[in-house]
């Protein structure tokens, strides 16, 4: 802020040295303070901005926050600025140093809260001026947030000049909200609410505030800008609640989507699922490390890489666990739980004796983080990006899925396994595949989940009920019941959040999935079939 | 009608596993308290108090064994009866601290207290009373397995689904006894008891009767599992898990029977829970985790699913090996736990008692065959059969 300021008085001397010599000469206005009480001081500081000096401002800003003394002596103000015991004094105007004096040497000129608030809008109304089209925008917003009266003709006075197609919108807006406490006719104000509910939220607390004194004629024109405002926040909240649930759908989605197919295509009631996140996202941290110490410069490409190298390495040890323990298990789905817990553990245990119990750093590449408006929200690139993502991921399975060769083999091993095996389809090595598939799958997702969640070992067991959750919802051996599920669930439980609570919503989630259950025990999206059971 | 059910109960392996669980309720306690410290034979209160926590867990492995191992139900969420039962009388033991609290107050536990609560929410009225506490040891888990079972085997819920929505119904669970706001003590759970009916629960004697309750109560548990499997409607209760169409084609209520099978079950576990508790001097919503629930299932596999006293041992067998592990080696004990796991599902599928036991069978099949080769009459033959059609 500060460097600001003197950037800007240090610019305005070199350009425009002469043009601000209407009026008093600041130098003097400011001594004049010395003996004025609150009423004379506030006219002062109105007359101080009317110079249209900007190098005023540091000055006035001084004053706002009580740094303004007069020099017993002869009545001088100065800036001061405490140097230990003393003093040092610049002066006001220039900015040029004063020497130090001791505390006793001076007198603090007093300010009261109508003083400082003059002051502010007294600076508004100069940085309103700045050649600087930041300073100009954040003037504008200064007075947006607390319009007064008194900043009314500074706004109009800068509007006239004002180029700039965006600084301008903003100061008729400024202007807008300060009409409404001036004393200006009632059309204009009429006009001005309806520039202020165009402001959406903002511009709530202007309208309410002004509620009590405008106008009677004025206010059925106020009331309808404030419903109307009031209405677009509730859509604007709707709209944030549904892209909160997305996100934590796609969350949802991306944990569930590999245990769609080794639990909801191969029927393998795979617990080690949320392990495989767990090694992706440990995958990821390894190949951060790697870039970090041999080439920073990649570290934005750091989850490209890390996405084949997620999904090779869990890949490979699905196949591992599905040759060394699945394959013997087939037809006993309640055992294969047994032995994939087993699996879990052992490996979250290895993982712990690797890389220690704590958390691991995995950093966010540049075009993951920050965030940007849109509309009456705000909206976080790696949520949006993850929400991207996930539907890709899907998207491209569907696609192996429904129309590769070798997603057709494995649709025909899982509806008979014998006949596919008649027809010359290898059925181990494509039970071996799927189970890997879906293992790499759930690696990729822990790349990502890695960026929104604490990579420990202990990562997949938080995904692993949601995850079943999702697929049991969704109807087992349904790809689309799931990406459905993922999302209701994701928006249901951002729905129940803020009128019950996050722990309280999820437990509402889940007596809802296990009511539903009870409803279509198949899922949403059941597979048609006659057989009364297996 | 009652004795012949209980004498039918009591088949050979039942009465030495009820005899050896009564010896161990009388000569534990006993070698606790009647030997001195220095002599060989004595039980420091510390094993004893160990010992039983097994026994405790071994009963709610035989709750878990009649539900899944003789009706084929895979409970995942059996640990939330366990805990139910535990808090039950965990609410009990919190009101007979009374006000010898840290805040001092005569009704509320400690952390109403510093919650700034006013007065004791409704569902904690009646725990000052030991019989009413013992009763909710029962009728809580009991209902919440009677509603979610009345729900869940009307709708012929099973297998996978099953499994995974009790899951659910722990985690929920768990999630919820978290909150401070349920009025359970939110994280920390119910500790810091004092006393048992009027006795110290630290106190040597108390624990002594505490184990000897929980072998008790064990063997009672065992004798009841029994004479329900043994019976005609184990019969019906075997068929409902190999075949279930079938024995609902035969014309029986196949979700009365689960229904029953899993609120008898639920209520053992509460007891467990309800045993536990005071043996341990906290209860905490951990005990709901689902891990916790799945890890009963593996003293349930280890032991044998289907035997009953398979369970038992399974369940005292990998807690002890737990305690030596996590002592000697903690780093090892989950790989211990997770290739236990995988190796008694791929090798043991039926567990210790249950492989013996086949063996057992398979030897005596041999030598009936052997004996009708010589023209002798081989009467043991539909003894064979009728422990087949049991596993």
């Amino acid at each position: 802020m500060l460097i600001r300021f003197f950037t800007l008085v240090f610019l305005v001397l070199a350009f425009t040295a002469t043009s601000f010599a209407q009026g008093a000469d600041p130098k003097s206005l400011f001594d004049q303070l010395a003996d004025a009480n609150f009423n004379a001081a506030e006219k002062l500081v109105a007359d101080i901005a009317a110079t249209g000096d900007p190098r005023v401002v540091p000055a006035l800003e001084a004053f706002a926050s009580g740094d303004l003394y007069f020099r017993k002596a002869d009545k001088a103000v100065f800036v001061g600025k405490e140097q230990g015991s003393e003093l040092a004094l610049t002066d006001p105007v220039t900015a040029e140093a004063a020497g130090e004096v001791a505390k006793g040497a001076v007198t603090k000129i007093r300010v009261n809260n109508n003083l400082r608030r003059a002051i502010r809008a007294a600076l508004g109304g100069l940085t309103l001026m700045s050649p600087d089209r930041s300073a100009r925008l954040s003037a504008a917003d200064a007075i947006l947030r607390s319009p007064s009266a008194e900043a009314l003709e500074l706004v109009e006075a800068a509007l006239a000049q004002e180029t700039d197609a965006e600084v301008k919108a903003r100061m008729e807006e400024a202007r807008a909200v300060s009409l409404l406490s001036s004393d200006r006719s009632i059309d204009e104000k009429r006009a001005a609410i309806e520039t202020i509910a165009g402001l959406g939220a903002g511009g709530l607390g202007v309208l309410n505030s002004v509620a009590g004194t405008i106008d009677p004629s004025l206010k059925p024109d106020l009331d309808k800008a404030i419903a109307s405002i009031q209405n677009a926040q509730q859509l604007w909240n709707l709209a944030q609640n549904v892209w909160y649930g997305m996100s934590l759908g796609s969350v949802l989605l991306l944990a569930a989507i590999g245990l769609a197919i080794t639990f909801g295509v191969m029927g393998i009631i795979n617990m080690a699922h949320g392990e495989m996140v767990m090694l992706g996202a440990y995958s990821t941290f390894m190949v951060q490390q790697v870039i970090r110490d041999n080439a920073p410069g990649l570290f934005d490409w750091s989850l490209a890489i890390a996405l084949p190298v997620a999904f090779l390495v869990t890949g490979a040890v699905g196949f591992v666990i599905e040759r060394g323990v699945i394959r013997f298990l087939y037809g006993r789905p309640l055992e294969t739980l047994l032995a994939t817990w087993g699996v879990s553990l052992i490996l979250q245990q290895a993982i712990r004796t690797i890389f220690g119990p704590t958390n691991q750093e995995v950093g966010n590449p540049s075009w993951m983080s920050g965030s940007f408006p849109l509309g009456g929200m705000t909206i976080t690139y790696n949520r949006m990006w993850i929400i991207v993502f996930s539907l890709t991921i899907f998207f491209a399975l569907l696609f192996v899925m429904k129309k590769t060769a070798y997603g057709l083999n494995m649709r025909a091993v899982t509806q008979n396994r014998r006949m596919a095996s008649s027809m010359g389809i290898r059925t181990p090595w494509v039970d071996a595949l799927t189970f890997a598939l879906g293992s790499g799958i759930a690696g990729i997702a822990g790349v990502a989940l890695s960026q929104i969640d604490n990579v420990s070992p202990n990562l997949g067991q938080s995904y692993i009920i949601d995850s079943f959750m999702v697929v049991v919802f969704g109807g087992v051996g349904n790809l689309w019941g799931t990406l459905v599920g993922a999302l209701s669930l994701g928006i249901l439980n951002k729905f129940l959040e803020p009128s019950v609570g996050a722990v309280l919503g999820k437990i509402l989630v889940l007596v809802l999935i296990i009511l539903f259950i009870q409803k279509r025990p198949r899922g949403l999206f059941a597979l048609k079939g006659r057989a009364v059971e297996a | 009608m009652i004795s012949g059910f209980i004498l039918r109960a009591l088949e050979g392996r039942i009465v030495i596993a009820v005899g050896i669980l009564l010896a161990v309720a009388i000569i534990v306690p006993a070698l606790n308290l009647l030997t001195s410290p220095d002599s060989a034979l004595h039980i420091p209160t510390y094993a004893m108090a160990l010992m039983g926590k097994y026994l405790c867990y071994a009963l709610l492995a035989l709750a878990l064994d009649l539900v899944w191992g003789y009706c084929g139900i895979l409970s995942l969420g059996h640990g939330a009866f366990f805990a139910l039962g535990g808090y039950a009388m965990g609410m009990y033991l919190m009101r007979q601290i009374g006000s010898r609290g840290t805040y001092g107050n005569p009704d509320l536990p400690d952390f109403m207290v510093f919650l700034n609560w006013k007065e004791l929410p409704w569902f904690w009225y009646g725990f000052d009373m030991f019989p009413f506490a013992m009763a909710m040891v029962l009728i809580v888990p009991g209902l919440l397995a009677f509603v979610f079972g009345w729900f869940a085997f009307r709708s012929r819920v099973n297998g996978v689904y099953l499994s995974i929505i009790t899951q659910a119904m722990t985690y929920a669970l768990m999630l919820a006894f978290f909150r401070n706001d349920m009025g359970f003590g939110g994280n920390n759970g119910l500790t810091d008891f004092k006393d048992i009916l009027g006795f110290q629960v630290q106190a040597g004697g108390t624990r002594a009767v505490l184990f000897a309750l929980s072998a008790i109560m064990l063997a009672l548990c065992l004798i009841v599992a029994s004479a329900i499997t043994r019976s005609k409607f184990g019969k019906v209760l075997v068929g409902v898990r190999d075949a279930e169409s079938r024995v609902r084609f035969l014309g029986f209520r196949v979700e009365n029977i689960k229904l029953f099978t899993f609120v008898v079950s639920a209520m053992f576990a509460g007891i467990a829970g309800a045993l536990f508790v005071p043996q341990v001097g906290i209860i905490n919503p951990g005990e709901f985790a689902p891990a916790n629930s799945i890890e009963v299932v593996v003293w349930t596999a280890v032991g044998g699913r289907g035997t009953l006293i398979g369970p038992i041992i399974g369940a005292i067998l990998v807690n002890a090996g737990k305690s030596y592990f996590t002592g000697a080696f903690p780093e090892f004990w989950l790989f211990a736990l997770g290739g236990l796991f995988i190796a008694v599902t791929l090798f043991l599928p039926k567990g210790i008692v249950g492989t013996i036991q086949h063996g057992w069978n398979a030897r005596k099949a041999l030598k009936s065959a052997a004996d009708a080769e010589k023209g002798r009459d081989a009467g043991a033959a539909p003894v064979t059969q009728q422990a087949q059609a049991a596993e």
